[in-house]
């Protein structure tokens, strides 16, 4: 068996910090990581390998340095890793990273099934597993949150919707689009660290994938982002403090009145 | 005329309320262009109400392509259903809810038709001049807003978050046409396959929710969640937890609100010995009314918030609760 992980290098959320005054997003000196929905793909690719003795290859669209990323799901225990990085690539929206990924996929066999995360904590679309599995002519699951069997070439899964658990089968080869509990992502380990370290990691351009040009980058993209604006979000904060007694029982009082006021 | 599309959804033949926030969506856009608002609808013996529904709230045209293999979202089946509609009509724009379903059907669609998809946006407007639509979604987790717009591809898609606008009204006296047509030969060919569904055991549904009571990490300890519950239980709201609470075990996944659990927008939220880190920010900033207890006067959440107390949550809890309970009402 043969499983493809796709994932994203983004920003490290967790040492962003929020400029209280402008609401913005400081992003000086804030470090690159995998994106935290990933990991999740990568484990679920490592637990089928476990069970199934797959072959794990680790994928990842975005420039030189998500090279790292590779590394890392290597370290955890993926097999191979391939990047796809060409300047040309630049400004892909997501049908142009769908298209690009799609080619990069075919360019190395037959996969039986491609994971991906839900979505990125960035882009935060989630629309590149469902449009990379169209771009293949592959069905495609999101929202898995168990893998229950795979027989015969059926994979049997259960994804999170609207009120419930809906439960699926699926032949493959196809994608899967897993969320959190799909299970908790495992550590690299000190082998696979030093594999990650000596491991060459090939790079697809666009001259490896003979793409067409007219489908990437900006002028492959079919959406444009026109304006990007800060929300207006205005609100003061009423603020009581609640330490004594007394104070907790009016705090409460205001809060009741609050909301009466409010309508809410 | 190419015309405005929604995506209304179904479940066992009864069409979702989601599909008539679409629709208000829709009427905008429809009037400002000068163009038809036109529902389709993907299922198995879809009432015929439902479609008069569609029909009342502002749709023109009703389309209906029914098929057994259709009864339940399948991502081929409806893929090709969609293909097909979109080869038959033309549509200008098709706008589906930013739901499991919405969200997985669209770029799968997307893709094949070459067209641009802008995901779980929250402004629709029509673009003076030029006529395209102008789609506003959040991004970097609600801390920036982005406008995107598809000037040459056809369709134009979105999806659109949940919640983000109210449902349109049932009008007496409209008028409009009822299509059913029969599913292209393609739905046999899927390659998912419907097992069953398990409805969730406790009331979770976060994002229908129009009250969240979230815990955070200053709930202390699992036995304290029934605090929280009991005032959740009270304000009819449904309970809510950071991911520190979901990591440590105390709630489920599903409770998880921020960038790796969900977005929420209800009309009221109120966090409880929740922090505000950014990843939690981004998931409730955008709610319409923000209550936050915590300890600390420095935590993150008192910036977004409307209200806050500074205080213990142990302290606090117990005397709301008390005089909700003595019908100290609020609604």
């Amino acid at each position: 068996m043969r499983i493809a992980v796709c994932i994203k290098q983004v920003p490290e959320t967790k040492s962003v910090k929020m400029d209280p005054e402008t609401r913005t997003v400081i992003r000086q000196g804030v470090q690159s990581i995998i994106n935290p929905l990933d990991l999740y793909a990568i484990e679920a690719a490592l637990e089928l390998k476990e069970r199934c003795a797959a072959q794990v290859v680790a994928i990842s669209m975005g420039p030189p340095q998500a090279v790292s990323a590779l590394k890392e799901a290597v370290a955890m225990g993926s097999d191979e890793a391939v990047l796809v990085s060409d300047r040309a690539f630049a400004g892909s929206d997501t049908w142009a990273t769908s298209y690009i990924l799609a080619a990069a996929l075919k360019n190395l066999g037959a996969f039986d099934l491609v994971l991906c995360g839900e979505r990125a904590t960035d882009g935060d679309t989630g629309q590149v597993g469902p449009e990379t599995a169209a771009a293949l002519d592959l069905p495609v699951i999101t929202y898995v949150n168990h893998i229950h069997e795979l027989r015969d070439g059926i994979l049997k899964v259960s994804r999170l919707v609207e009120g419930g658990t809906e439960k699926l089968s699926m032949r493959l080869p196809g994608v899967l689009a897993v969320v959190k509990e799909i299970g908790e992502p495992r550590l690299p380990t000190f082998r696979g660290k030093l594999k990650a370290k000596s491991l060459e990691i090939p790079s697809f351009s666009l001259e490896t994938l003979q793409l067409d040009k007219s489908r990437i980058g900006l002028k492959g993209s079919p959406t444009r982002v026109v304006k990007i604006f800060q929300p207006e979000i205005v609100r003061s904060c009423e603020m009581l403090t609640a330490e004594t007694e007394e104070q907790t029982v009016k705090a409460v009082d205001s809060l009741l009145a609050f909301l009466e006021d409010r309508a809410v | 005329m190419k015309n405005i599309w929604i995506l209304a959804e179904q479940d066992g033949g009864q069409i979702k309320s989601v599909s008539y926030e679409l629709l208000t969506r829709g009427r905008k856009l429809a009037e400002k262009s000068g163009r038809k608002l036109c529902a389709m609808v993907f299922g198995h013996n879809i009432s015929e109400d439902g479609l008069n529904e569609l029909i009342a709230r502002g749709a023109e045209r009703v389309v209906a392509v029914e098929a057994p293999e259709l009864a339940h979202f399948l991502v081929e089946s409806y893929a090709a259903c969609m293909l097909e509609l979109i080869k038959k009509y033309h549509p200008e724009i098709i706008l589906a809810a930013a739901s499991t379903t919405g969200r997985t059907l669209m770029p799968y669609v997307a893709m094949t038709a070459n067209a641009g998809l802008t995901a779980d946006c929250t402004e629709l407007d029509i673009e003076d001049g030029t006529g395209l639509l102008l789609q506003t979604r959040p991004a970097i987790g609600g801390n920036i807003m982005a406008t995107i717009k598809c000037p040459e591809h056809r369709p134009q898609m979105s999806t659109v978050r949940p919640k983000s606008t109210p449902q349109s009204p049932r009008q007496k006296g409209r008028n409009g046409e009822i299509i059913r047509l029969p599913a292209p030969a393609e739905v046999n060919k899927t390659r998912v396959f419907y097992e069953g569904f398990e409805p969730d055991t406790e009331e979770v549904n976060l994002q229908d929710a129009e009250r969240i009571v979230v815990v955070g990490r200053g709930i202390k300890k699992a036995e304290n969640i029934k605090l929280a519950r009991e005032l959740a239980d009270l304000l009819g709201a449904a309970l809510g937890a950071s991911r520190e609470v979901v990591d440590r075990g105390w709630l489920s996944y599903p409770h998880q609100i921020g960038l790796s659990g969900k977005t929420v927008t209800p009309k009221l939220y109120i966090g409880l010995g929740v922090s505000g880190a950014i990843q939690h920010l981004a998931g409730m900033q955008t709610s319409e009314r923000i209550i936050a207890v915590n300890k600390d006067p420095e935590a993150q959440i008192f910036h977004v918030a409307d209200f806050g107390i500074v205080g213990d949550l142990f302290d606090i809890l117990p005397v709301l609760i008390e005089k909700l309970k003595k019908g100290e009402k609020i609604c």
